[in-house]
């Protein structure tokens, strides 16, 4: 056992630790560019900005006053525009794929009835819906939320399945032999007992969402960070594209622990949330 | 808590009479294993019975279909009058690893069959209070189980199927778990409890002692599905030992040697 006191002071090293480490990466990006270094699969560093340089961008990109240009202070919009389309995705694929989960998790029809097609489109990533959802769809922004919504939708969907058939057959019989109905064997106990499963399956398709954010806003958008990422290539502006990936990184790890303190805030000391 | 502060908080169902009748169930369909057959036993309202025997004699099965969590092969099973088709809170189950809902408090967990039942929120709370003092889990209704130790785990679990008033106590081995000095405590509790709520009570346990200390009549099961020969009931030993049993006297051993005899004679 250690006291609260060590704990902190432990998980102080272990934070200062992680810095080091990043700490360690931006030196050596610094140096690499410095140096013109060519790393493996022809890496050319040469070819980086340096990470002063991404500071004082992504500065000027959240902020201005700095080159005042057309991307100056730009960031909130795009960020806005993105994190509405990560939401909207995300939160259809939950809508979703939860209630279907639980249901194919508790009874074996509805699994025997939908297990074929989820396993027939699940290996069929993202990139290869693309061109349909060009000629179905047109890019922009609903076909930028559809990709979302399908991408998230399948982690959330096999994480619930796999979480309500782990569910011990022994809190089912306890909550039948108190005299609970069918319905609510599902609702008070089932979704309950598979909690910390769904909330895995959320984190990793609300993952997914940032990554193929980028994929769905290439084309056909104005605002959003994908599609300024697109731009910055277009027009060769490493610094920028560095500077959207970076934004887009921030993005995706703070809405995870927006989630999951959010969660966490919900439910209180009830072990529902997996410890991390 | 006395008798009269608990009767006044629930509606106290009597005990119910459990009758079994050339009972046999076979796992895994027609090619399976017979775990028991021919199986019949009539438990008068109140009593308490204890069912002994080597594992894999049947116990849990012949629990398992008073529950209703398994269906008989063959012949009948009716709790108060009536044929045992599916789980229900007329028999409350305690189970060796407790099964209380990790989520919710003690406090919740006690009221949850009530809720679930219909009892206004206020008075399954009332009742629910009332059998956490009883069990001596006050302190701690606002604990979740993965707190608790087992023992106070298990006090939660029989405080949430007394507070559902069931007609009939189905315990199987609920302290098989606990370590010698847990144990002893809660097989004093259970003998108080068991006074006060008068439900009839079938417990499912491999200690002879704790047979012999807690039940009416001790039930003695053979066989099995390993032995080749279906679980089916040897001899059951009436326990007229009075209500201060001690598990040194003379009578006790001599009773606790006879079953012993009657269990290994397989
Ligand atoms: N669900 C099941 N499926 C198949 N066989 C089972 C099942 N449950 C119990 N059995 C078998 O039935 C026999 C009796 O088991 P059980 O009732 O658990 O015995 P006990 O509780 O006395 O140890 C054993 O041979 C066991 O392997
Ligand atoms: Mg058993």
């Amino acid at each position: 056992m250690s006291s609260p006191t060590t704990g902190r002071s432990a998980a102080a090293g272990r934070a200062a630790l992680g810095f080091g480490v990043l700490a360690g990466i931006v030196g050596l990006w610094h140096l690499g560019v410095r140096g013109q270094w060519v790393l493996v699969f022809d890496i050319k560093m040469a070819f980086l900005p340096e990470p002063a340089q991404v500071a004082r961008l992504l500065w000027d990109f959240a902020f201005g006053g700095v080159f005042d240009d057309a991307f100056s202070g730009t960031l909130w919009q795009h960020l806005w525009a993105s994190t509405g389309r990560v939401l909207a995705g995300f939160g259809l694929a939950a809508a979703l794929a939860i209630p279907l989960g639980v249901l194919m998790g508790r009874y074996r029809l509805v699994h025997a009835a939908f297990d074929p097609a989820v396993n027939l489109f699940r290996p069929i990533p993202a990139t290869a819906w693309v061109p349909l959802i060009l000629l179905i769809i047109g890019f922009g922004s609903q076909a930028t939320i559809f990709l979302i919504t399908l991408s998230a939708f399948f982690p959330i969907l096999l994480n619930t399945v796999a979480a309500v058939r782990e569910v011990p057959p022994r809190l089912v019989e306890a909550a039948q032999m108190l005299g609970t109905s069918r319905a609510n064997v599902l609702l008070k106990v089932v979704v309950p007992a598979s909690t910390p499963g769904i909330v895995s399956g959320l984190r990793i398709g609300l993952g997914l969402a940032w990554v193929i954010l980028v994929l769905g806003e290439s084309n056909g958008i104005e605002w959003g960070l994908g599609s300024m990422i697109t731009l910055a290539r277009e027009q060769v502006r490493t610094d920028r594209v560095v500077v959207g990936m970076i934004v887009i990184g921030l993005a995706g790890f703070l809405s995870d622990r927006i989630l999951l303190h959010g969660l966490r805030g919900i439910f209180r000391r009830r072990p529902l949330v997996r410890a991390t | 808590m006395s008798v009269s502060d608990l009767s006044c908080l629930t509606r106290h169902t009597d005990g119910g009479r459990v009758l079994v009748d050339d009972l046999g169930k076979r796992y895994g369909g027609a090619a399976g294993v017979d775990a028991v057959a021919g199986v019949s036993l009539d438990i008068a309202p109140g009593e308490f019975v204890a069912v002994v025997g080597a594992s894999g004699c049947g116990k849990s099965t012949l629990l398992r279909i008073l529950a209703g969590f398994e269906a008989p092969t063959s012949g009948t099973v009716e709790v108060g009058g009536r044929p045992v088709t599916r789980p229900g809170p007329d028999r409350g189950v305690v189970f060796q690893d407790y099964g209380l809902f990790p989520w919710l408090t003690v406090a919740e967990n006690v009221r949850f069959g009530l809720r679930q039942r219909g009892t206004p929120r206020r008075r399954a709370g009332q009742i629910a209070d009332a059998f956490i003092e009883v069990v001596g889990l006050t302190r701690f209704a606002d604990r979740f189980p993965g707190e608790l130790s087992g023992g106070m785990q298990q006090r939660v679990a029989i405080a949430r199927v007394l507070a559902n008033d069931p007609a009939v106590l189905l315990m199987d081995e609920p302290f098989g778990a606990l370590d010698a000095l847990t144990r002893t405590q809660m097989q004093h509790e259970l003998r108080r409890l068991y006074r006060e709520a008068g439900t009839t009570v079938v417990f499912v346990t491999h200690s002879i002692e704790e047979a012999v200390y807690l039940a009416d009549r001790v039930v003695v099961m053979t066989g099995g599905a390993a032995k080749g020969v279906p679980g089916h009931i040897t001899e059951v030993f009436p326990v007229l030992l009075g209500d201060d049993r001690d598990v040194n006297a003379a009578d006790f051993n001599a009773l606790e040697r006879a079953i012993s005899e009657r269990v290994h004679a397989g």
